[in-house]
Formats: structure tokens, sequence, C-alpha cells
């Protein structure tokens, strides 16, 4: 490969790497975790994860534009997972407080 | 010029706020939502019918830039069952929820409605993932609306093991977008070439999809969500939901990944579903409430689905539409039977106050129609002729032992005999006379069924769905093929 | 029993993250090249926009958008389904309604300027919206029970808002012949300042309104803890 794309890959795989680590933790407290709480947060670091991934295949040199397709699918999964979190969340509350 | 497919789509989101913004209008509101979107569908599937695949670039962006809405024969066939029986099934909650419950359960019906078709019709790997969460949160949304905690907490776990699912599709997604450079189904599918890449995506991407068809062992979160929640509801998520789920392993198996599977990851599935099929038919035998019954017998159905893969995997071309055609069938008819069977226990429960099966009997007696609709759905769910379950089962048994696999035979027929012990169980009650635990009990429990009326309206809409579901589709069954052919200009 | 399980687990994800990462590298050091960069940026142009990623947020993958915006509404129908909201905090000291009442205007004003700004620099409906959200949950935080959202009925129809113009929006265009979510070059830039305006409103009204975890009470009926305000 040529080069002048070294770099671009060494923070690629830096920041791909470290979001396949995200997501594997993130399963591994999900299944191993009890408490509500400790599984949403584990659900957000797998998603923080992917989006990782995401943001290391968009990244193409600090000289040039990032592909904007991915940062597009990230923003995208953020609001998403935000607005699971947020159901799950009210969902748990109700079973903690019962009847109120 | 009218995008019949894109309109499918934008029409219940259109109707869900509207009935947010107007929530005294709720159910008008919903109810013509309703209607409009079964005319789109079933606009879709008749254009399909007439021998073309439909495709339709949305921005006018042609992929792999845009994003794209594609139906072929398979898609249409399920959207067009899923847009009828999600219309009956709204028929049927005009009367269901009370004023409480009714500004809330019609927002969220229409979106879970508009995942549906947007899932059928998708043909953009990412815009899939969007729609699994749409479906994911507005069906857990819907099944905890009673509010009760055993019901909360059971969709509460339904939404997160759905958020696993999703998560690990994603991933899926973006490794294939890193390796290949496009979204589009089609581009996807043509740029794929067998090697670790394949492999890691298609483990990916089936394994979430898995976890959302409640696939043997992942079952786990199926009978409590589908029991607990409101009966229109347990409707949808078992005749709809899970059915799409297993419409995208069926999709991406056949379109995107089928140069790469082999017979290993088949034999997998198979052996999955035998699981499915004995341990779902167990249980539903063993179960004490009857929507607890009908979860488990999802649970069984999904099974018998997926033994389809290994039968695929080996078959030559000439039998891959057959075997096609028997899938789709089946799901078809479990469609209108699963969600007939809810529905008639939704009225069965309100008119007795609960679910147990063994006390329902003076109300099923009391609803001749209900009683006969849960009969119809029986037969559906066996696979009695001539019920389109009947078909597919044949094709099922005798390719499997025309190819050889003949293993997966036995699990077949343990179903089915374990099916039509528990099915009769339920139907036993309506023949039974005289009190069983004593009069005073007996006394009682009519007194309580006495003052609770059950539209006309109301029933006749499970009937109507086993109806097609054992007769419409046993008896013409041969157009299905005709669709299956339908392919892109 | 559960040590051993625990154990399996570990080993099962480690055996599945060394394929994983081997699959990665893979793919970041052969032949994938630039994706869909160049064909995405050589057609910002024709988007009415400028910004590579608002282009395609909101004109090449727009449909995608529209979803999202249904999946925010969802959750917040989900939200209000699960029952009444919860009782709000103590009105706030001092400091903190000094620091409320400098913070949530400028946090409004910046919303204001994400949204105009996201058309040629970073920025956009999202950021803005979610500046929103933080000022309706700040002002939550510090003793205001309906979080800045207006009443009821209006606050319905601002969640459905980013839904319902997206969507008329489509339906019109496909009605005049452009087709389902085709912009034409002339309006595309206003067009898209329409729908992220609807769309800001709706999210920042989203994101405050789940924040309280349930159907807000009409203004009247909103009820105050007992005591005074911490000291």
């Amino acid at each position: 490969m040529p080069a002048g794309r070294t770099p671009v890959l060494i923070t690629q795989l830096i920041y791909g790497l470290g979001g396949l680590v995200l997501f594997l933790i993130g399963i591994w407290s999900f299944l191993v975790h009890e408490p509500l709480l400790r599984k949403l947060i584990a659900l957000n670091v797998m998603g923080a994860g992917v989006f990782h991934v995401l943001i290391a295949v968009a990244y193409r040199g600090l000289e040039t534009i990032p592909d904007p397709v991915p940062h597009a699918l990230v923003l995208t999964g953020i609001v998403v997972a935000v607005s699971a979190t947020a159901l799950a969340l009210t969902l748990g509350l109700r079973l903690g407080h019962g009847d109120d | 010029m009218i995008d019949w497919l894109a309109l499918a789509v934008a029409l219940p989101l259109l109707g869900a706020v509207g009935a947010v913004m107007l929530p005294g209008r709720a159910p008008a509101i919903g109810l013509a939502g309703a209607v409009l979107t079964t005319s789109a569908a079933l606009s879709v599937g008749l254009l399909v019918a007439q021998g073309t695949a439909l495709r339709s670039d949305l921005g006018g962006w042609g992929a792999p830039l845009g994003i794209a809405l594609a139906a072929d024969g398979l898609s249409a066939a399920l959207l067009v069952m899923a847009n009828l029986v999600a219309l009956c099934i709204s028929v049927y909650a005009l009367d269901y929820f009370g004023a409480g419950s009714r500004r809330h359960f019609w927002p969220l019906w229409l979106l879970l409605w508009a995942a549906l078709n947007g899932l059928f019709l998708a043909a953009d790997l990412f815009n899939l993932y969007v729609t699994l969460e749409l479906l994911g949160i507005s069906a857990a949304a819907l099944g905890a609306l009673t509010g009760r905690p055993e019901a909360v907490g059971a969709n509460l776990r339904y939404l997160l093991v759905g958020l696993l699912g999703s998560m690990t599709y994603l991933l899926g997604v973006a490794l294939l977008y890193a390796g290949l450079g496009t979204l589009d189904l089609k581009l996807a599918a043509a740029a794929l070439t067998p090697g670790p890449l394949a492999w890691t995506v298609f483990a990916l991407m089936v394994g979430g999809l898995l976890l959302k068809a409640a696939l043997f062992p992942l079952h786990f979160w199926l009978p409590p969500a589908h029991a607990q929640a409101p009966a229109p509801v347990s409707a949808a998520l078992s005749a709809l939901v899970v059915k799409a789920a297993f419409y995208l392993v069926l999709r991406l198996w056949v379109d995107l990944f089928g140069a790469v599977t082999d017979g290993g990851a088949a034999t997998l599935l198979g052996a999955l579903g035998t699981g499915a099929v004995v341990w779902g038919s167990w249980r539903a035998f063993r179960a004490e409430r009857l929507k607890l019954l009908a979860a488990y017998s999802t649970v069984a159905q999904v099974g018998y689905l997926f033994l389809f893969f290994p039968l695929l995997a080996e078959a030559p071309a000439t039998q891959r539409q057959d075997l096609l055609g028997a899938v789709l069938l089946l799901a078809l008819t479990h469609g209108f039977a699963k969600a007939g069977l809810f529905l008639s226990a939704g009225l069965l429960q309100k008119a007795a106050g609960h679910d147990r099966i063994a006390d329902l009997g003076p109300s099923i007696q009391g609803l001749p129609a209900v009683a006969l609709a849960i009969g119809l759905a029986g037969v559906a769910l066996v696979g009695l002729p001539p019920s389109g379950t009947f078909i597919a089962k044949w094709v099922l048994l005798s390719s499997a032992i025309g190819s050889g696999q003949w293993w997966w035979a036995p699990a077949v027929v343990l179903g089915t005999l374990l099916a039509s012990a528990y099915v009769f169980r339920v139907l036993a009650n309506a023949f039974e006379r005289g009190p069983r635990h004593g009069s005073l009990h007996d006394a009682r429990g009519e007194l309580a069924a006495a003052p609770v009326s059950i539209g006309r309206l109301a029933q006749a809409v499970p009937l109507l769905m086993t109806l097609i579901a054992v007769a419409v589709l046993g008896l013409e069954a041969e157009p299905l093929w005709d669709l299956l052919q339908a392919r892109s200009p | 029993m559960m040590a051993v399980r625990n154990l399996l687990i570990v080993a099962a994800l480690a055996g599945i993250g060394v394929a994983l990462a081997w699959v990665l590298w893979g793919i970041l050091t052969g032949p994938a090249g630039d994706r869909l960069a160049d064909l995405a940026l050589a057609r910002v142009p024709e988007t009415g926009v400028s910004n590579p990623v608002t282009s395609v947020l909101l004109n090449f993958r727009a449909y995608d958008t529209l979803l999202e915006l249904a999946v925010l509404l969802a959750a917040a129908l989900g939200v209000w389904s699960t029952g009444k909201a919860l009782p709000g905090f103590l009105p706030a000291g001092e400091v903190l309604r000094g620091l409320t009442a400098t913070v949530v205007p400028l946090l409004v004003l910046s919303a204001g300027y994400m949204l105009w700004v996201g058309a040629h620099a970073p920025g956009g409906a999202f950021q803005a919206g979610a500046l929103l959200g933080a000022a309706g949950v700040l002002l939550r935080l510090s003793g205001q029970p309906s979080a800045g959202l207006p009443a009821l009925p209006w606050l319905r129809v601002g969640v459905g808002l980013g839904v319902l113009v997206f969507t008329l929006a489509a339906l019109v265009l496909m009605a005049m012949g452009a087709g389902f979510l085709t912009f034409p070059l002339g309006i595309a830039k206003w067009l898209i300042l329409v729908i992220e305006t609807a769309a800001t409103l709706a999210i920042g009204a989203t994101l405050a309104a789940v924040y309280l975890a349930g159907e807000p009470l009409p203004a009247s009926d909103a009820p105050c803890r007992q005591g005074g305000p911490r000291s």
C-alpha cells in the first residue's frame, strides 16, 4: 500500500480496534450484570463501540475531507440509541416504583 | 406519479402524527390510517402480481448513494398479509381499549405498522436497522400498555434483548460498509465474495436477527412478553413482528449471502428449529393460560419456518421455488391463524375475566363464534387439510425425505402431534357439560361473566381471519407460486 | 457455577474479538479505498447545502432521517403511555437559579445558530435539538416541573412536528411530480431549512419531555414538594 497511507491506517486501526473492544466489553457486561441500569449502560457502550468503528472507517487523513456517509449513520444511530434508552429507563422506573 | 411503496410507509406515519395531535379523535384517525395504508399495500401487491418487481429510488438518487424501496413476490405477499392482519386488528381494537388507553394505543400502533411496511419494503441495510429499532420500540411500548408489573417487566426484557440484537446487526452493517463500500442490498450482494468478511458479517447480522425472531434457544423473552400484552398487541407481535424478523433472515440468506452460506450454517439453523418445534410445542401443551399457550405455539411455528433452511441449502434449483412457496405459505397462514387465536383469547379473557384454560368452559360455550374461530385457528396451527399449513408441512416432509435428510421429519411429526394435543385441550372445554369443582364456584363464575357483552363485530373479526387461514390460503395457494416468479424489470 | 459461566462468556467473547479484529485489519488494509466518499462529495453541490454530512442526512438519505424522527416520536409516546410524570424537583437556590437564568437563553440562542449554520459548517437539526433538550433538562433540574415545555395539547403538536413536516413535504413533492423526498435544486436549501427547523423543535421537545418520565399534568395540577427550597 502507498506509504502515505500509513498514518491514516494507524489512526483507523486504533479507533476501529478500540471500537471492537468497547463492543465486546458491552456484550460481556450485558450478559454478566443483573441490574437494569448496568445493562442499559452496557448497551450504550456497545453502541459507542460500533460508532467508533464507523468513524474510523470514515477517516481519510488530516488533509482530506472524511467520508460523510458513516458520520451521518453515527448521528442517526446516536439518536436511536438515546430514544431506546429513554424508553427502557422509564419502563424500569415504573417497575421500581410499583403503583405510584 | 404515485409511489405506492413510499405511500405504504408515509400513510401510517401521517396517521400516527394525526392521532398524536388530536387524541380525542385517535380511534377515527387510526381507522382511517389503517384503511388507507392497507389500500396502498394492496396496490403494491396487485402491481407485483402482474409480473414485475417494484423498485423506488427515494430522493432520485440511485443506489449506492440514496436509499431504495423494493418489492418482489416474497415481500409483496408478506406485505399484503401483514396489512390485512393489521387492518383486522385495528377493527378489533376499536372496541377493545378504554378511554384512557386509546390515545396511547393508536399512535404507537400506526408507528409499528409503518415500521412493518418499511421493513418489508426495505432495500438498504442501514435503513433496515432504523426500521428494526422503530419496530422494537413501538412493540415494547405497546406490550407494556396494561401497566401491570409483569407486563412492564416482560416487555422491558423484550426491549433490551431487541437492542442487543440491533446493535449486533449494526456492527455487521458497519463492517459490511467498510469492506464493500455500499449499503444497498443488491449492490452488496453483487460485491460480496466468500471469505472471512462475508462470514463475519453473516454471523453478526443473522445472529442479531435470530434474537428478534425468537429462534430457540434465543426465544426466552417471547412467551412472557406476548402473553402479558393486550390481546390486539399480542396478535400483532406473534403474527407480524416475529414474522418480519424471520423474513429478514430469509431475505439476507437468499439474496445477500447466497454465494457464501453452506450446509453448516443451514444445519445449525435446522437443528435450532427442531429444538424450537419440540420445546415450544411441549411448553404449549403444558401451559395453564391460553395466551401463554398461544405464545409458545409461536415459538414452535418459528421453528418450522427455520426447518426450511437446510432443505433450501440442499435442494436443486427446480425444487427451490417449491420450498420458498411452502415457507411463504406457512408464514402467511400462521399470520392469520395466530392473530385470530390471540384475538379470540382476548374476547374470552374479557368475558371470563381471566384466561386459565381449565376454567374457560362457560365462556367458550357462551361465545360460539369465538369457539369456532379457535377451532379453525387450531386446524391451521396443527396443519389439517385444507389449511395452508397442511400444504406447507407436506412439502416440508416430502422434501426432507426426498433429499435424504429424513432426520428433520420426526420433529415435524412430534410437533404436529403435540399441537393437536394442546388444541384439543382448549377445545375440550367447549364440549363440557355440568359443573366441575362445585356449583358455588360455577355460579360465581357465571354471575361475573354475565354482564360483559362482547360485540358482534369483535367476534366476527377473528372468525374471518381464521377462515382466511384455513380456507382461502389452503384452497387458493396456487397464485403464490406465480407471485414468487416476479422478477425485476 | 456462575464463575464457570462467566469464564465461558469471557472466553467466547475473546475468541469472537480476535476474529473480528482480524477481519477489521483485513478491511482497513485492503483495497476498499474511499467507499462512498468521493461519490457523495462530488454530488454535494446538487443538494442545496454545502455541509456534506447535512446533505447526506437531509438529502441523500433523508428517508433514514424521517424514520429516525419517527423513532423519537415512538419513544416519547412510549414514555407517556407508562403513566403520569414524576413530581418535579425543589425550586432552585440562589446560585442555581442565577446560573439557569443565564445559561438557558444562551442554549436557546446556540440552538438557533446551530440550526442555521448546519447548512455550510458542522451543525444541524440534531445538534440544535440536543441543545434545546439540554435547556429543558436544566430547567426541570432547577425546579420547573414542566421543563420549560408548553402545556399538553401544544406539546403533542411539538413532538409530532418533525415527522409531520417531513412527511407532508415528501408527499407534496411526490404529488407535484418530483418524487417522494426528491428536492428540486432550486428550493432544496429552503426546504431543508424548514424541515430542519421543525425537526429541531420536535427533537428538543421530545428530549425534554422524556426527561419527565411520564405524561405531564395540566399546569394547574402540578404538585409541589413539601417543604421550602433547600438552603
